[in-house]
Parts: C-alpha cells; sequence; structure tokens
C-alpha cells in the first residue's frame, strides 16, 4: 500500500483548504460560475443530470479497509447510501451538495485519498492490475511502478494542460486485466532473455468516437528510464496534439495521424535529450516505495485443499476466485452485479462490509477493477467458506465473473448530462433475461458492455458483445457490436446494423446467442466463434424476420 | 410551451422556474414567453442558481411535462433508482419519462 510522506499529506491538506476557500467565494457570488467551473473541475467536482457528482481517485484500483471504510461513511453522510464504482478504478457519487464538498475532501484527505485529476486535460489516475502483488502468473508487480509514476503525474506542471485528458495503465503480467492497449499509454513490465525487467510501451490506444489499438512504441526501456520516457512521449503529445478539435485531441490520433514510426522517432529523439538531463530518479527511490508493498506476512505451508460439498459454494469458487502466487491463498472477486441490478454500485453497507471483510481476511486489501467489481487479493483458503457467507448474506456472491451478467455499464442517461441513452435499465433487463446461472455458464465467458453514448465510457468497442447508446429523433435507440476484446486478443467490435428498442437489443443479444451455442467447436468462447465464422451468421439471425402467424 | 430550469447553486438540486421563484417540482414551472434571456440573465446575477436553460415542454393533462427524455429524466430522477425520485412511494412515478 502506498504511503504519504509529509509532502504529500501537505499538499493534499492545502488543496482541501484552498478549494473550501473557493467555494465559500462561489456561495457568497464573489465569483462566477465561469470562473468557478474550472477550479470544481479539478477537484473531481462535476454538474450531472441531478445534482453535483464528486469522482474520487483510487490509486491504481487500491484502498485499505479504513480507505473503503470512509467511501462508506461518505456515501451515508453526504450521498444518499449508495457509491458507484467505476471503469476507472475510481468512485464516483451521484448526489453531492456543493457546500459539502469541502468536508468530504477533508474526510478523504484524512485516509490519504483525494479527487484531483480525476476530471480535465491532464494526466488521470493510474490504472493497473487488479491482481498485483497476488497473481500465480504475476512477473513484477506493477504497484511501486505505478506509484512512482502517480508521483511523478500528480501536480506535474508541464502536462497540467494537454491537448486532451490522457489515461495510463500499468501491469506486470502476461494476461492483461487492464485493457492496457485501449490507454493513451499501456505499460507492461516484461522480462528480456537475460533477465532483466523493462518496459513495453503501448502508445496511442483508445475507445471514445475513434477506438484504437495501441501500437507498441518502447520495446524494452529500463524501469528507472521509465519516467524519462514517458516524459518524451508527452512531450511530444503536447508539442503537436491537435489543439484545434477536440475530436481529434487524443494521442491516438497523433499517433495515427504521423504514423507509429514517426511518432517513435520523435520520442526517441527526445528521450535522448531527457536521459543527458539526469533526471531518472535515484535507484534508493524505487526501492523506498517498494518497501510499500512488500508481502504481507503470508503463512507458509499451507494447503490448497478446500471442502466444496456446498454446491453453491463450489460454483462460486469456480467462477470468482483465481490462483494466487501463494500456496494455501486465493484472489476473489465480489461481483457488484446482482441479477437486475445497477453495475458497480454499492450501499453504504455494503462498501463497509467489504472494508471489515478486507481487513479480516485479506491483510487490510482491496481493489475496485475496471469491469466495476471489489476484489479482495489475499483470502486464506481455509477462511474462503466463512467469508463466502458473509458475502451471501449481504447478497454479495453474485457468482457470475466474466459471465455474460458481469455487465460493465456507464451511468448513461439516468444519470450523465452527456447520455444519448439509458444504460443501466438494459444491463438490468439482459441480467434479469440470463438470470439463470446455469444458462450463464453454458455460455461461458462473455463480456458485455454498454454506453450510453459515443464516449464510450462503458468500453463498448471492447466487448464480446458491445451496446451503444444513441438518441433517434429524441428516441433512446441501440446499436449492437459483435467481437470485441481487451487484453492480449484486443479488438474492436464491430457494429451488427440497424439499431434497436430497448427491449429489442435484449432480443438481439439472446439471438446472438443462440448463434453462439448451435456453431461453437469445442472449447471456443463466444468471441472465438465471432471471429471463426464472421458476422454474417450472426447478423442473419439477428435480423431475420418473424414468421407471420397464419 | 418553454420553461426555464437549472440547478441550485448550493445544493446542486433541479429546479424549475415558477414566475416567482424556483421549485424542485417540474409541474410547478410556467411558460417563461419571450422573456426568458431576461430571467435567465436576472437569476443568474444572483448566483443562487447554476447552468440555467430554456427547455421545451409541454403542458399535459397530468402536468408540465419537458419535450426531451434528458429533460424528464432530470425532472423525476434516475429511473432505475425511482426510491430516490420525489415521489418515492408511487411505483408509476417513472411512467412519464420514457
Ligand atoms: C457521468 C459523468 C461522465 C462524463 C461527463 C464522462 C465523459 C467522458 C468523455 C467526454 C469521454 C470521451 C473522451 C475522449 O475520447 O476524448 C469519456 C471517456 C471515458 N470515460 Fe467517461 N464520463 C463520465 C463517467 C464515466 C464513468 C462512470 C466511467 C466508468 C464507468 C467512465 C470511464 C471512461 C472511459 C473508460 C472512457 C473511454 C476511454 C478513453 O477513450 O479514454 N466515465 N468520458
Ligand atoms: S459513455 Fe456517454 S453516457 Fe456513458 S458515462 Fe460516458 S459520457 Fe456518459
Amino acid at each position: 500500500m502506498y504511503q504519504y510522506d509529509s509532502y504529500d499529506q501537505a499538499m493534499v491538506d492545502a488543496r482541501v483548504a484552498e478549494f473550501r476557500d473557493q467555494v465559500e467565494r462561489r456561495l457568497a457570488g464573489d465569483i462566477t460560475e465561469d470562473q468557478f467551473k474550472p477550479l470544481r473541475l479539478k477537484n473531481g467536482l462535476y454538474l450531472q443530470l441531478h445534482a453535483y457528482m464528486l469522482r474520487v481517485a483510487v490509486p491504481y484500483g487500491t484502498l485499505n479497509s479504513t480507505q473503503m471504510r470512509m467511501l462508506g461513511d461518505i456515501a451515508d453522510k453526504y450521498d444518499r447510501g449508495y457509491g458507484h464504482f467505476t471503469t476507472r478504478q475510481n468512485i464516483q457519487y451521484n448526489w453531492i451538495k456543493l457546500s459539502d464538498a469541502p468536508d468530504i475532501l477533508a474526510d478523504l484527505a484524512s485516509v490519504e485519498m483525494h479527487a484531483i485529476q480525476t476530471s480535465g486535460n491532464c494526466i488521470r489516475n493510474t490504472t493497473s492490475d487488479q491482481f498485483a502483488g497476488a497473481a500465480a502468473d504475476e512477473l513484477v508487480d506493477p504497484r511501486p511502478y505505478a506509484e512512482l509514476l502517480r508521483q511523478w503525474s500528480t501536480f506535474h506542471p508541464e502536462f497540467d494542460y494537454l491537448p486532451r485528458k490522457f489515461k495510463i495503465a500499468m501491469i506486470g503480467s502476461e494476461t492483461d486485466r487492464a485493457a492496457m492497449k485501449l490507454h493513451d499509454i499501456g505499460i507492461q513490465l516484461v522480462r528480456n532473455d537475460a533477465g532483466e525487467i523493462g518496459c513495453k510501451f503501448y502508445v496511442g490506444g483508445g475507445m471514445g468516437r475513434t477506438p484504437m489499438i495501441a501500437p507498441v512504441i518502447g520495446d524494452f526501456v529500463p524501469p528507472l528510464q521509465m519516467i524519462s520516457y514517458l516524459e518524451a512521449c508527452l512531450r511530444v503529445y503536447n508539442r503537436y496534439g491537435r489543439r484545434d478539435n477536440k475530436y481529434k485531441a487524443r494521442i491516438k490520433i497523433l499517433v495515427h495521424e504521423i504514423g507509429a514510426d514517426e511518432y517513435r522517432r520523435q520520442v526517441e529523439e527526445e528521450f535522448a535529450h531527457i536521459l543527458t538531463l539526469n533526471l531518472e530518479p535515484p535507484p534508493a527511490e524505487l526501492e523506498r516505495i517498494k518497501g510499500f508493498f512488500e508481502q504481507p506476512g503470508f503463512e507458509a505451508g499451507l494447503s490448497d485443499d478446500l471442502d466444496l460439498s456446498d454446491p453453491d459454494f463450489a460454483l462460486w469458487v469456480d467462477q470468482n476466485t483465481h490462483a494466487h502466487k501463494q500456496a494455501g491463498y486465493t484472489i476473489v472477486t465480489i461481483s457488484l452485479k446482482p441479477a437486475g441490478g445497477i453495475p458497480g454500485d454499492a450501499t453504504a453497507d455494503q462498501i463497509r462490509l467489504m472494508a471489515d471483510l478486507a481487513k479480516e481476511h485479506s491483510f487490510d486489501e482491496l481493489r475496485v477493477t475496471h469491469a466495476q467489481n471489489i476484489v479482495l487479493p489475499h483470502v486464506k483458503k481455509a477462511d474462503l467458506y466463512a467469508l463466502w457467507q458473509k458475502l451471501d448474506e449481504a447478497g454479495l456472491a453474485t457468482a457470475n465473473l466474466d459471465l455474460i451478467s458481469d455487465i460493465i455499464a456507464c451511468p448513461g442517461l439516468d444519470y450523465c448530462a452527456l447520455a444519448n441513452a439509458r444504460s443501466i435499465p438494459v444491463a438490468q433487463k439482459i441480467s434479469a433475461r440470463f438470470a439463470d446461472l446455469g444458462r450463464q455458464r453454458e455460455l461461458g465467458e462473455l463480456k458485455l458492455k454498454i454506453s450510453g453514448c459515443i464516449n464510450a465510457c462503458g468500453h463498448h468497442h471492447a466487448g464480446h458483445i458491445g451496446i451503444l447508446g444513441v438518441d433517434r429523433k429524441g428516441v433512446e435507440n441501440y446499436q449492437l457490436l459483435l467481437g470485441g476484446s481487451e487484453g492480449a486478443d484486443t479488438s474492436l467490435a464491430s457494429i451488427t446494423g440497424p439499431g434497436f428498442s430497448e427491449d429489442g437489443i435484449v432480443d438481439a443479444v439472446e439471438k446472438a446467442t443462440d448463434v453462439y451455442l448451435a456453431q461453437r467447436a469445442d472449447g471456443e468462447r463466444f468471441v472465438d466463434t465471432f471471429r471463426r465464422i464472421g458476422m454474417a451468421p450472426f447478423k442473419e439471425a439477428i435480423y431475420a424476420k418473424e414468421p407471420v402467424n397464419g | 410551451m418553454k420553461i426555464i430550469t437549472g440547478n441550485d447553486l448550493r445544493t446542486g438540486d433541479v429546479i424549475w422556474w415558477t414566475g416567482e421563484g424556483w421549485s424542485r417540482h417540474v409541474n410547478d414551472a410556467v411558460e417563461a414567453g419571450d422573456h426568458a434571456d431576461a430571467i435567465i440573465a436576472r437569476e443568474n446575477a444572483k448566483q443562487i442558481v447554476t447552468d440555467t436553460h430554456v427547455v421545451d415542454a409541454e403542458q399535459t393533462a397530468d402536468g408540465v411535462r419537458p419535450a426531451h427524455i434528458k429533460e424528464r429524466v432530470r425532472a423525476l430522477g434516475p429511473t432505475v433508482r425511482l426510491d430516490l425520485s420525489l415521489k418515492p412511494a408511487d411505483p408509476d412515478a417513472g411512467n412519464w419519462v420514457i
């Protein structure tokens, strides 16, 4: 877990005091909305459909139980008893009063959290692998590097006014669980033939209205030069990124327009220059940071055996736990996607319960996943049944991880001012239609992702099945996309054809799954079958005219 | 009809211009006529309301209903959390939104 030093705490506290003063002046009418809006956005405070919305940064998705408990308390004290965990591994509150915002930020600062750089054209909160430090397949723990990145990017004056927002993902294992190639920059820690660790840089990915998969720009950058290389990547972007057109301002457009080779050439040139300035962090600093992320005190020699005689427990273990690097331990993912529920929402009580369970069973650690679930990274297998029973009692034991009802959905028109259509009701109807767990397991891994507009906060381009809400003459309409994926096999989904009504899209999804079930070969996931047989059979089934009954 | 809406600066609540002041209930909204710009300018200057804008609406038998779904969602609250809408006990509260 990262720890604030006295500088961090002083900066964050000063920021709270500054914002308190700004809010007071705004409420007194001393500054106008035009003057105030950029100041509140700098502190993560948006105005959405129903009230102010506060977006809180969760550094690389990592929380301790004290922080998690505070998130629950804030939901109770200042909001309406719930919060929304997002694809950016953050949490958003939907019903914030401006007059309360400074107190909320002060409460967050008291547990080493803030809402800085969660809006605006700056480097946003870095995202990472939710299994960091725990996964059996991990090569290097990415968190110390993500922390270095956090310290570098926080209040970095040169990159506070980029052409557009900037999102970095950082991973340290073979399996990409962070959609790395769909970020402005994805950094993967890899090992070369000599056994040394290096950073592989993917630059220029993204979703939104022009989805792109990031090409490799840097093959193997030594870890201590990671920051300098990032500096170079951002400088080239800051210099040449399109500031004239908001829709072409992301780095993906620059890399695409000048080409990966030319972009790489410019980055290398800048990088060579930066290296002459000796700006690399001292090795001792990286070592100091690594000290924050020491392995917790695992017990050695534990057995991996589990009593799976309770069938519901066995299903949940099969679906929602992952292999841990330490024998006798496992990684638990708590699904925030109950059948018919709102993806990513959790009540204050649920949030506090998860905090307590982390304290009791997971060495005080929790993670937020980009799929809007919560992870307890280090659970002793001997405790697993007791843990599951407590989760079950609180409605948190849905055994649907990576199944069709484990839907990513953005807030859509129910909350978001930019939306064209509602996302949540579509997610609810699909998860209700496929509520039967046996049926879901029969369909296997199926990632369904819904966005309420082209901004793609719900990652619809990367869904095995994606749904995009559009506005058709003032009426909500939904486009269906198939064949997207994130991770090692990242691909962008294609639109099937004309859109559907809210109920129509649920039927269309079901027809697509029917095609898969009829056509799949052994061991194929939905997306594999789609890749093999192509769009045509799906299109045919989805748009077939209903037979007219005599 | 044209009605005026905004958000309460302090609380963020969605509010509607009633001819005399602001209400949280869309049914209290009144036709702004040709004066919308003047009303908005005057109210903005008081620094108690933000994001003021004019929206198309219709006077129906059930009350004032904004023309666009986005404004209807604003008027009611999230359609997926009717317990948080202005008429929390009414299961049909959302019927007019969609
Ligand atoms: C409700 C307030 C929100 C607003 C106003 C908003 C706005 C936007 C905009 C304008 C973009 C497109 C940016 C561009 O391509 O230049 C975007 C992208 C994105 N947002 Fe949101 N968003 C909101 C909520 C969320 C939530 C709740 C999540 C997570 C569930 C989220 C995650 C993302 C992601 C993952 C992307 C696309 C990735 C990318 O291209 O960088 N946003 N958002
Ligand atoms: S995708 Fe569109 S509707 Fe959904 S949260 Fe993002 S901006 Fe809002």
